[in-house]
């Protein structure tokens, strides 16, 4: 195993670069589509019919994809318009849709722990979220204990702690196959034992359509709800940029049975433009309180309406 | 939250009772509603034009057949065509290829967190336990926390070797040692498992191609999330440009995702899908199926798997002759416990409806009504306490009978009942159904009881599954 410093070395140019990088990247069909159809052009209804292809590539939906550029016309129908008026009002309209769900996570100092809850889908990147934002709670100068909740996948334990020494934060964990209701009950009282102001607590990953896992998930808000009333304070559900549609029946689901309240993006330093967040935010009004740009420590941005919407189209 | 392309379909030939050519016009109204339909489920933009393109030809001036809708025949041609273009059933071309001096390298590439490292523990175990290869598996993960580690563990629990971790090696050196190792210790198979990866990290991809350089695997298999977008196409380009892949292994196919990426990585790479992930277990591993993905892109459901499945417990010949009394509209009694017997075979009703992507509401139906093994056992008790009459002439169950057959069975007259109650909707599906086919199953009038479900496996559908099964559930 190489040392994170290292990795991130391999991994070149730092996580600006990488983000710049990739949201370039991930526009750049988008966008280049764009360019292509409009150096000036007038907006007829076949340039519409493209533009809404161009949208639905990044995974807006056909309904968020039609909505957009029924919005254009209602004010450029038959006029001559460049691409970058295009973008621009593309991204003002994305803008305003993502503006209220851009959001912070809020940290009740007054609970102790603030108890937060990661859940989703296996391989979406639980882990190494709860890992980065640890080390942004250190830095901010509060005591963190992270709780490895997810006692089933092959060396996930192992992984968490990694991330513990990482961030330096302590890692309550036991033994893969343990149950992770009973782990989570123990962990939240041995945070509120040593007096922590976060408690972040793993989960294994899971598909949204396993009755019986997320019966068990729904068995771990409980459990924490048996030891302290308001707890889990947040409860995280982490999306991976690469998804398509199934997003919505994922934050549905998750939603219903763990009330989730707020979500995470990871994997927004690939070609993956994760634009189903817009048909997300328009649909459920979650807040987006991170978005997940690389595999290092520090990869983690806050998620800015402006930023994403600009990102998505190549605009800077 | 998807309405079944069928259903859509139907409303856009609702008003088309013609027969004869199918005509250009309403072809292509139909297909604005498949493609829709298709983008809906993932399927990646510049695949799904193809793809209309090709339907459209093929559909046009196609005879309808007397005993289908024009939409049905659309959902007919579509569904042929998604399975051709998904690699149609060529078992063969899934197959992994070992056909090499061994030991045979097998590269395992992907994004961060596709499945990479428990697929290559599925295909070890697989390739061990089913092909009765010697596999050697090794992680070339330096990255990733534990992630060699996670391998290790997965070895063990499967009992496929791994080779063991050195400190600090490199990537091409740990490829390198473990072919090395698989020759010294007669490995047939040597797996090598990499960091998940974007395609645009340079470093990363240059370095899996070094890896690739150094061993020249035979199978290089993309290894992606079922519940993968638009960016299928992205990224599956770019393994296949900058790496270049053989196979596709196909994750999270037990999740309840359409799955339009397969459709989508198979066209830009002209790859075949050589594996299906349907859980998280080591043993969780499928061939690839274009059938049950198409039924699955479509919003169909997974029918044929849910067949397939059922079969394998269900007695066939029974099936069969059961199926032919439906199909004459003979279903009595009789059948109806040698049925409700049958189901209590199939085992897991709910694991066999999550197949059911697009069925919803069909499944809640089934989930809420009478599945509960208990319930089986003692329908099954009520139709042992009635006589052989009884049972093939239902008609003479009068109030007299019924308070004997509930004192027989343990059970109460409302209970008997309600099984006669369920026998009479079955009995009147299986005469919709005799008249229109599989199609009446389908249309209207709720599931009675889950009888049916038993009933499907041979039922009404001979000589393998009909593309475009009508199902027309609302
Ligand atoms: N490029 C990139 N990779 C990420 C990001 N976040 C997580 N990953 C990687 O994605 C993979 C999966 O991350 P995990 O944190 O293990 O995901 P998880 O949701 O905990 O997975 P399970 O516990 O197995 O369900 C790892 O290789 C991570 O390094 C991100 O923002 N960008
Ligand atoms: N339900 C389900 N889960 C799967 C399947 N395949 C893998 N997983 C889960 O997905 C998560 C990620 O799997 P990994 O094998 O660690 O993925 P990876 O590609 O090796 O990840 P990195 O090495 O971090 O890039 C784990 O939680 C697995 O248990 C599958 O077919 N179905
Ligand atoms: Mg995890
Ligand atoms: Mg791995």
């Amino acid at each position: 195993m190489s040392d994170p410093s290292s990795s991130d070395a391999v991994k070149s140019a730092g996580w600006l670069g990488r983000l710049t990088a990739g949201l370039r990247k991930s526009s750049a069909k988008l966008t280049g589509g764009i360019g292509d159809l409009f150096t000036k052009r007038k907006l007829d209804g076949a340039a519409l019919e493209e533009l809404e292809e161009l949208l639905i590539t990044s995974d807006l939906g056909t309904a968020m994809a039609a909505r957009l550029t029924a919005n254009l016309a209602k004010t450029r129908f038959g006029k001559d318009v460049t691409s970058e008026e295009i973008r621009t009002a593309f991204a003002a309209d994305i803008e305003t849709t993502l503006t209220p769900v851009a959001v912070p996570l809020e940290i009740d100092a007054g609970k102790k722990p603030f108890v937060i809850l990661v859940v989703g889908v296996n391989g979406a990147g639980k882990t190494t979220t709860i890992g980065k934002m640890a080390k942004q709670f250190r830095d901010e100068g509060r005591s963190v204990t992270l709780a490895a909740g997810d006692t089933f996948r092959a060396a996930a334990v192992e992984q968490l702690k990694v991330w513990g020494q990482r961030a330096g934060v302590p890692v309550i964990a036991r033994e893969t196959g343990a149950d992770a209701a009973g782990l989570a009950y123990d962990a939240l009282n041995e945070a509120k034992g040593r007096g922590d102001d976060i408690l972040m607590v793993d989960t294994a990953g899971r598909l949204q359509n396993k009755d019986a896992l997320m019966d068990e998930l729904a068995k771990v808000v409980r459990v924490m709800g048996k030891q302290d009333e308001t707890a889990p304070h947040a409860v995280l559900l982490v999306l991976d940029a690469t998804v398509g549609q199934n997003a919505h029946s994922q934050v549905e689901v998750f939603r219903d049975v763990s009330g989730v309240t707020g979500l995470v993006m990871t994997k927004l330093d690939g070609t993956a433009k994760g634009g189903v967040v817009i048909a997300l935010a328009e649909r459920f009004g979650l807040p987006v309180h991170y978005l997940g740009v690389g595999e290092g420590v520090d990869d983690l941005r806050p998620f800015t309406a402006e930023g994403f919407a600009k990102g998505l189209l190549g605009l800077s | 939250m998807f309405d079944g392309l069928s259903q859509k379909l139907g409303s856009v030939f609702d008003a088309l009772t013609r027969r004869g050519a199918l005509k250009e016009d309403d072809v292509r109204a139909a297909m604005r509603e498949v493609r829709v339909a298709l983008l809906e489920a993932d399927v990646a933009l510049p695949v799904v034009k193809e793809f209309i393109e090709k339907a459209t030809e093929q559909a046009v001036g196609e005879q309808v057949i007397r005993s289908v809708t024009p939409g049905q025949m659309v959902v007919k041609i579509v569904h042929d065509c998604l399975v051709e273009m998904l690699g149609g059933e060529d078992e063969a071309a899934s197959e992994l290829n070992l056909n090499a001096t061994p030991p045979v390298p097998i590269l395992m590439v992907g994004l961060q967190g596709s499945g990479k490292t428990t697929t290559t523990a599925k295909i070890a175990r697989h390739l061990q336990t089913k092909a009765k290869k010697r596999v050697l598996m090794a992680s070339l993960d330096i990255y990733r926390p534990a992630a060699m580690e996670q391998l290790a563990t997965l070895g063990q629990q499967a009992d496929v070797i791994t080779l063991p971790i050195v400190e600090g090696e490199k990537p091409v050196a740990i490829a390198k040692r473990a072919m090395d190792e698989g020759r010294r210790g007669g490995f047939d198979v040597v797996l090598l498992d990499t960091a998940g990866r974007t395609t645009i990290d340079q470093a990363l991809m240059d370095e899996v191609t070094q890896v690739r350089d150094a061993v020249s695997p035979v199978e290089t298999l993309l290894v992606a999330d079922a519940m993968t977008g638009q960016d299928a196409v992205a990224t599956a380009t770019a393994f296949q440009e900058k790496v270049g892949i053989t196979g596709i292994a196909l994750t999270r196919v037990d999740g309840d995702a359409r799955g339009g990426a397969a459709l989508s990585m198979r066209a830009v790479t002209g790859v075949p899908i050589k594996v299906m992930g349907v859980g998280e277990k080591t043993d969780a591993i499928e061939a690839f199926h274009a059938e049950r993905i198409a039924g699955r892109i479509l919003g169909m459901g997974d029918v044929v798997s849910l067949v397939e499945k059922a079969t394998e417990n269900v007695d066939e010949e029974e099936a069969e002759r059961l199926a032919k009394r439906m199909m004459q509209g003979q279903f009595d009694l009789n059948d109806l416990l040698s049925q409700l017997r049958q189901l209590q075979k199939m085992g897991d009703m709910k694991g066999l409806l999550g197949m059911l992507p697009g069925v919803g509401k069909m499944a809640k139906q089934i989930k809420d009504a009478d599945v509960d093994p208990k319930m089986i056992k003692r329908q099954e008790a009520i139709l042992l306490s009635m006589t052989p009459r009884e049972r093939t002439q239902p008609a003479v169950i009068k109030a007299s009978r019924k308070k004997r057959i509930a004192a027989g069975s343990g059970t109460s007259v409302p209970d008997v009942n309600r099984l006669l109650k369920q026998y009479q909707q079955m009995a009147g599906v299986m005469k919709k159904m005799k008249k229109k086919g599989l199609a009446g199953l389908f249309s209207g009038g709720g599931i009675p009881g889950a009888g049916l479900q038993g009933g499907l496996p041979g039922g009404g559908l001979p000589g393998g599954l009909p593309p475009g099964v009508p199902y027309r559930g609302r």
